[in-house]
């Protein structure tokens, strides 16, 4: 349909295109477009602020007639929001961190060390992107059981309702380690060679030449990590049962059986959910979407 | 690290630094080593284990693949349940990816031409991206309320009667024939309209990611061609349909098979729009809901983990044909 539009000066030939009204139907395309995907997100704002009657009139009011910034605090007393806000924070911080760390230890290896079996245990890494979630999600979760019984002829860890059950399974992955190996690759040898002529080893020559090149990697990879613990659900909903250590994620969807028909509170829990993630990716998205174009990873 | 220090001759040095080196790398390569092989790959040959036994919650007999053929064919709950859940799985695919692509392809055709705003949309078309399905959820389930929702709204406005969207277990071809008064036989009725809604959300949740990638391979497209097709007074439309369109298909193949798989694998848009229930009726109850209520709700591991496997079978295919066709590419992960 949009294609149509574009296409007006179509029964003109030999008439140079009318530039202004391709730009006009462009934006209109475009516009049309980001309307409907942004519409969510202003009605979750909007309704935010309304009382309950106005969030479920219909149609619903543009703007909120009056502003009722009270659901915010009202939502927040409702559910333990400040703890799942510290669980969710400091598992998806930890996770980034740690997993930034293996990943820079293994890339540095296979793209700057030599050693035998290399390229198996490289191919093997690679082969692990292929595994989905869904394959290993049952013995990952028996491998967490409390009980030796549960987990006969599998070993168990017994962390359900823990913290290193949502950071520990998520502190290497292959994609990463692809990632920080291509750009450790592209940094010229030669700087490799006159560390060593001043004598650096390979962990000194990591951390104090490789690594301060290799920022805009690293923003991206963490910034892709970090994302998807954030918005984790499907593990924490499984392996967590209390609010001392549930996650965001899933303490929402608890919410939204509670709420019930408090909708205001609802889509003000829904605000205060997404914005953090929300305002990370205004302030880095080059980095993201960079590191999407070319690599094509799909959380 | 003294020892490093290279003599002149580098190469006869190498041979004697290298059991040195090798110990190093295993160091660095250990935690991931560890992780990987613990929650990944043991993790994956432990799920075929317990495909063949029956385990439910604790282990129990070997079943061989009695497991897989309960689903296939051989018990007379568990079949028509993964044939079902299978069929929806694939509707899903087919509801959700071809739309995907031509809204994201056109789109990323617009914002690839010069023109202003261009990073405002591309942030605006983004931003369903980094938010999770839980808090999408919660908005759409509202928009698309049946008594309260403003899509009611809207189609009221063009004179079509309110739905009942995700509360709706009937098909979408369905309902529109009876509109006109025709009843469709059933294998015509196409998905629930609860799915349709799902897979809308879906679209929403993942345009901008396709838009990026188009956006990445538009730009891979030599402007040499764009200038020749003008000199040649080609217009606007043949241009894309004859330039931009065949020099891009490897990389709308590769969304395509992306998204297939990324919907194949989809698990929380389905799970929070219908409160875990794959409803109404199971008309969205796909393969993926099926393993998690096998598992986790009946506690059927053994059955579980077959069903997962056979999933895994299917994903892999179209990873396979991936490859085949476009050479390996690291594309997904978790």
């Amino acid at each position: 349909m949009s294609e149509r539009a574009v296409t007006i000066p179509r029964g003109f030939p030999g008439l140079a295109p009318r530039p202004r009204v391709r730009t006009i139907a462009k934006h209109a395309v475009l516009i049309l477009v980001a309307g409907v995907v942004a519409y969510p997100f202003y009605f979750m704002v909007t309704s935010s602020f309304k009382d309950i009657l106005e969030a479920t009139r219909t149609p619903p009011t543009i703007f909120p007639s009056e502003l009722h910034p009270e659901n915010y605090t009202d939502a927040w007393s409702r559910a333990p929001w400040g703890r799942y806000f510290v669980n969710t924070i400091f598992v998806s911080v930890s996770v980034t961190i740690l997993e930034l760390a293996t990943a820079c230890l293994a890339a540095y290896a296979f793209a700057r060390m030599r050693f035998r079996g290399k390229n198996l245990l490289f191919t093997i890494f690679l082969a692990t992107l292929m595994i989905p979630g869904e394959a290993t999600l049952i013995p990952r979760y028996v491998l967490m059981s409390p009980s030796r019984v549960a987990c006969a002829g599998l070993p168990c860890l017994g962390w359900f309702d823990s913290y290193q059950v949502q950071i520990v399974p998520f502190i290497a992955s292959a994609f990463s380690i692809f990632l920080m190996r291509q750009f450790f690759l592209s940094i010229p040898s030669e700087l490799s060679d006159a560390a060593r002529m001043d004598g650096a080893g390979h962990l000194r020559f990591l951390w104090s030449i490789v690594l301060p090149l290799s920022v805009p990697a690293l923003i991206t990879a963490g910034l892709i990590t970090f994302l998807g613990s954030w918005n984790a659900f499907q593990w924490p909903l499984i392996v967590t049962s209390k609010p001392d250590f549930r996650p965001v994620q899933v303490g929402l969807s608890a919410f939204r059986q509670e709420a019930g028909s408090s909708y205001h509170l609802l889509m003000a829990a829904s605000t205060f959910v997404v914005a953090p993630i929300v305002l990370l990716f205004l302030v880095a998205q080059r980095y993201l979407v960079q590191g999407i174009a070319r690599t094509g990873i799909r959380g | 690290m003294a020892a490093e220090v290279i003599p002149a001759n580098v190469r006869a040095s190498s041979r004697r630094r290298l059991p040195v080196e090798a110990i190093q790398a295993w160091l660095f390569l250990l935690p991931a080593v560890l992780i990987l092989g613990v929650f990944q790959i043991f993790p994956a040959i432990a799920a075929f284990y317990m495909s063949l036994f029956k385990w439910d919650v604790v282990q129990g007999a070997f079943r061989g693949v009695g497991n897989y053929t309960d689903w296939l064919y051989d018990n007379s709950i568990r079949s028509p349940d993964f044939w079902r859940s299978l069929s929806t799985t694939f509707t899903y695919v087919i509801f959700t990816v071809p739309l995907e692509i031509a809204v994201a392809l056109v789109i990323a055709y617009l914002l690839f031409q010069k023109m202003r705003g261009r990073g405002i949309y591309r942030t605006v078309y983004y931003l369903p991206y980094v938010t999770s399905f839980v808090a999408a959820a919660a908005v759409f389930f509202w928009v698309f309320h049946p008594q309260y929702g403003l899509i009611n709204d809207l189609l009221g406005v063009v004179g079509i009667g309110p739905q009942r969207w995700l509360d709706e277990p009937d098909g979408i071809f369905e309902l529109a024939a009876s509109a006109f008064g025709v009843i469709l036989p059933s294998w015509l009725a196409g998905p629930s309209l609860a799915l349709v809604v799902i897979s809308l959300v879906t679209i929403w949740h993942y345009l901008g990611y396709q838009i990026v990638i188009f956006l990445a391979g538009l730009s891979n497209i030599s402007q040499e061609y764009y200038e020749a097709a003008r000199l040649d007074g080609a217009n606007e439309r043949q241009i894309f349909t004859r330039i931009t369109l065949p020099l891009l298909s490897p990389t709308t193949f590769f969304v395509f098979t992306v998204a297939s798989i990324g919907v194949l694998r989809s698990f929380d848009s389905v799970y929070v729009l219908t409160n875990g229930f794959g409803g109404p009726l199971d008309t969205t109850r796909t393969v993926t809901l099926l393993v998690f209520k096998t598992a986790f709700q009946q506690a059927q591991f053994g059955l579980g983990a077959a069903l997962a496997f056979i999933l895994t079978l299917i994903i892999l295919l179209f990873t396979l044909i991936q490859f085949r066709v476009l050479g390996p590419r690291v594309n997904f992960g978790e």
